[in-house]
């Protein structure tokens, strides 16, 4: 059984080493539409790729959340980009298993995934 | 629609986040001698007058302006009252909003649980300035998640923080494994 007494250590493991950050301060932003068009098509997944992605590449400048509906339900799962100087990049019909790669692709090197955005999906 | 009722759960929460509320309480009650299990999302947050209560079981009712349908709480009344279980909401306007359904364990038209850990770890991982408070219940055994106690113990290390996250996702998947044990084949 755990018990959250457990995370004293982990508090005074991290002492020092963590730096609190606000929304603001991110390089890049990943945004999962999680609304019930999302949620339905399979966002949760996808979600639960991007926090371990990040976790296992230990991506400290990325932040992982959610967003709404934006009225392209037929495209959910949706998946959200905002690049460090605001430019964002769509990708639609994302699956768990397309997550590595848009993370190594895009996040890390800066080269968004062309086969999986939007505009090579719109017909 | 939905395949499993936690699907449900993380779709009807965001209602609640949606609320401005600070602490989302979900409670999953199964009761196998009775042949019930009750789903109850309750939140502080805006909470609704007892119009918009009427309509939001009313798929063409939405406070989104995205479009001009609302399916998370339809589908989620549909999902129980199919099992020949109930619906309902509780709402005042400043206080929040309680929503409970009510499933027949047993009915062959009632979705599976699905993974009721992994809604919690969504909610908790996109919504780290909110708190959540998780009763899993399985006759008289329950486990508790409660992030008030995670971050008093925690400090000003946040929630999300990995090595939290994988604390909180073994916490989650072990003591369920434990709640759950020896109850195969009831």
């Amino acid at each position: 059984m755990k018990t959250i007494a457990e995370l004293q250590a982990l508090r005074d493991e991290m002492k020092g080493k963590v730096g609190v950050r606000r929304e603001g301060e991110y390089r890049t932003k990943i945004l999962v539409g999680m609304a019930t068009c999302g949620i339905a098509a399979g966002a949760r997944p996808v979600l639960a790729e991007c926090v371990k992605e990040i976790e296992t590449r230990k991506l400290k400048d990325v932040y992982v959340g959610q967003t709404g509906c934006i009225g392209i339900c037929q495209f959910e799962p949706v998946v959200e980009i905002y690049d460090e100087d605001g430019t964002k990049t769509t990708y639609v019909h994302m699956t768990a298993d397309k997550v590595p790669k848009v993370i190594a692709q895009h996040v890390v090197n800066g080269s968004p995934v062309v086969e999986y955005t939007i505009g090579a999906n719109a017909n | 629609m939905m395949q499993e009722l936690s699907m449900n759960v993380l779709d009807v929460a965001q209602n609640s986040v949606r609320a401005g509320a600070t602490l989302i309480e979900i409670t999953v009650d199964e009761q196998p001698a009775r042949d019930e299990i009750t789903i109850v999302i309750a939140d502080n947050g805006c909470g609704m007058t007892p119009e918009q209560v009427q309509s939001v079981t009313d798929p063409f009712f939405t406070t989104r302006t995205t479009r001009k349908v609302g399916l998370g709480v339809p589908f989620f009344k549909l999902a129980a009252e199919i099992t020949g279980g109930s619906f309902d909401i509780q709402s005042q306007v400043g206080k929040g909003t309680a929503v409970t359904a009510k499933f027949v364990r047993s009915s062959i038209d009632r979705m599976p649980l699905g993974d009721m850990n992994e809604t919690i770890i969504s909610l908790i991982a996109c919504n780290e300035t909110l708190d959540f408070l998780y009763t899993r219940r399985f006759g008289a055994d329950e486990l508790v998640l409660d992030t008030r106690e995670f971050r008093a113990q925690l400090g000003d290390v946040p929630l999300t923080e990995p090595k939290v996250a994988k604390f909180i996702r073994e916490f989650l998947q072990e003591n369920t494994a434990e709640l759950l044990a020896g109850h195969e084949n009831e």
